[in-house]
């Protein structure tokens, strides 16, 4: 069973997604989306994933919540520096920030979240020392950043995978 | 645009505000290409055009098509989460190509210079 | 009306997503530098996948959604491609 079916949630949802996609419930669509959901399951083994140990489902819907406000409030900030006059007055350079995320499903939940937030740029993350390098579009206050990435995004993440 | 008058008037309205809003939005982002300096900052305009942009105008296309078949359709929703996943690592390798030219040919000092600054080595610049 | 205003705001999305298209070619055939380059290729990409589903909505037809899908898929892999390439090929222009 856990052969054939390493990730049964994953498998299910592979499967509902491609029954939903193709808009029908018969035979043909059910097989080859079930062929799908094993496939998808086998891939993730192979890439010895963790995904399936995701706790705390309340922490997921409260950082999806947080996330869609920051992309809206960082799209309405990032347009108006473009179309604002202050351009040339804004400051962007690089912030090293120590991280204590260590999962790789959460670092790349969080390459994700800090790239579709405009204005912050994943650019680097050393394993060794778990540094994340970001660049920040309008840089005014370093530890403000370190304090935003760690105690908004950070603190919920390691709630979630670790 | 014959469909066009089969949408009830509500959902015509939405898909008008919503394609609006996601082409404004690019359009601001893509503005950001020429108007921001240096190529650190131009890599933060797309964002703008891969996060909102695409959501919005995704919606709308979602939203049409459904009153169009009267069923739920959301294949758009792998467009969305397709560029979701990829925006971080283009802009990830791209970032790094830039930076290692940079650092190869020498004028990445003064940029990570800025960066790395504390508060007590600003008059050494 | 309201699908005289949706005819027409389909229109006007579309030119601002030409002038968004026509801004990321000034940035791919202006430069300065090869990164520059490749990040308004890959603003073309998007712009374009977008002005697909807005050609869509406007057809009402849904060929243009595998259009679109497409060029998601092209766009991601030939800028991972040139950044590659930036790293790895030429170092100094």
């Amino acid at each position: 069973m856990t052969r054939l079916l390493p990730f049964p949630l994953i498998s299910l949802c592979l499967l509902a997604m491609w029954l939903w996609l193709s808009q029908s419930l018969s035979l043909g669509p059910i097989l080859l989306g079930s062929l799908f959901a094993l496939m998808g399951g086998w891939l993730l083994r192979l890439l010895q994933s963790d995904a399936d140990r995701v706790r705390n489902p309340s922490a997921i819907i409260q950082l999806a919540g947080l996330v869609l406000i920051d992309v809206i409030r960082s799209n309405i900030a990032v347009g108006s520096i473009i179309l604002g006059g202050q351009r040339n007055n804004i400051t962007s350079g690089f912030v090293d920030i120590p991280l204590d995320l260590r999962s790789r499903q959460g670092l790349a939940v969080l390459a994700c979240i800090i790239t579709s937030t405009p204005g912050t740029l994943w650019v680097n993350f050393t394993r060794e020392t778990g540094v994340l390098q970001l660049h920040v579009l309008d840089l005014v206050d370093e530890s403000e950043w370190v304090e935003r990435i760690k105690g908004r995004y950070e603190r919920r993440l390691l709630e979630i995978f670790e | 645009m014959t469909h066009a008058a089969e949408l009830p008037a509500w959902a015509a309205w939405c898909v008008a505000l919503l394609l609006l809003l996601g082409a404004g939005i690019t359009l601001i982002g893509s503005l950001g290409m020429l108007r921001l300096d240096g190529f650190y900052q131009r890599a933060h305009a797309p964002t703008l055009g891969t996060t909102l942009g695409t959501a919005f105008i995704c919606g709308a296309s979602m939203l049409c098509f459904s009153l169009l078949a009267s069923r739920p359709l959301l294949h758009e929703v792998l467009i969305l989460g397709f560029v979701t996943i990829t925006t971080p690592v283009t802009l990830m390798l791209l970032v790094r190509a830039a930076l290692f030219r940079d650092t190869a040919e020498g004028h990445i000092d003064d940029i990570v210079r800025r960066a790395k600054q504390t508060p007590g080595d600003e008059e050494l610049r | 009306m309201s699908s005289v205003v949706l005819t027409w705001s389909v229109v006007i999305a579309q030119m601002m997503l030409a002038v968004a298209m026509a801004c990321a070619a000034y940035r791919m055939l202006v430069g300065p530098r090869a990164q520059d380059r490749v990040l308004g290729l890959d603003t073309l990409y998007v712009n374009a996948m977008l002005m697909m589903l807005t050609v869509g909505i406007r057809t009402g037809s849904d060929v243009y959604f595998e259009a679109a899908l497409v060029i998601a898929l092209l766009g991601f892999v030939g800028t991972v491609a040139l950044a590659k390439f930036l790293m790895r090929g030429e170092v100094i222009e």
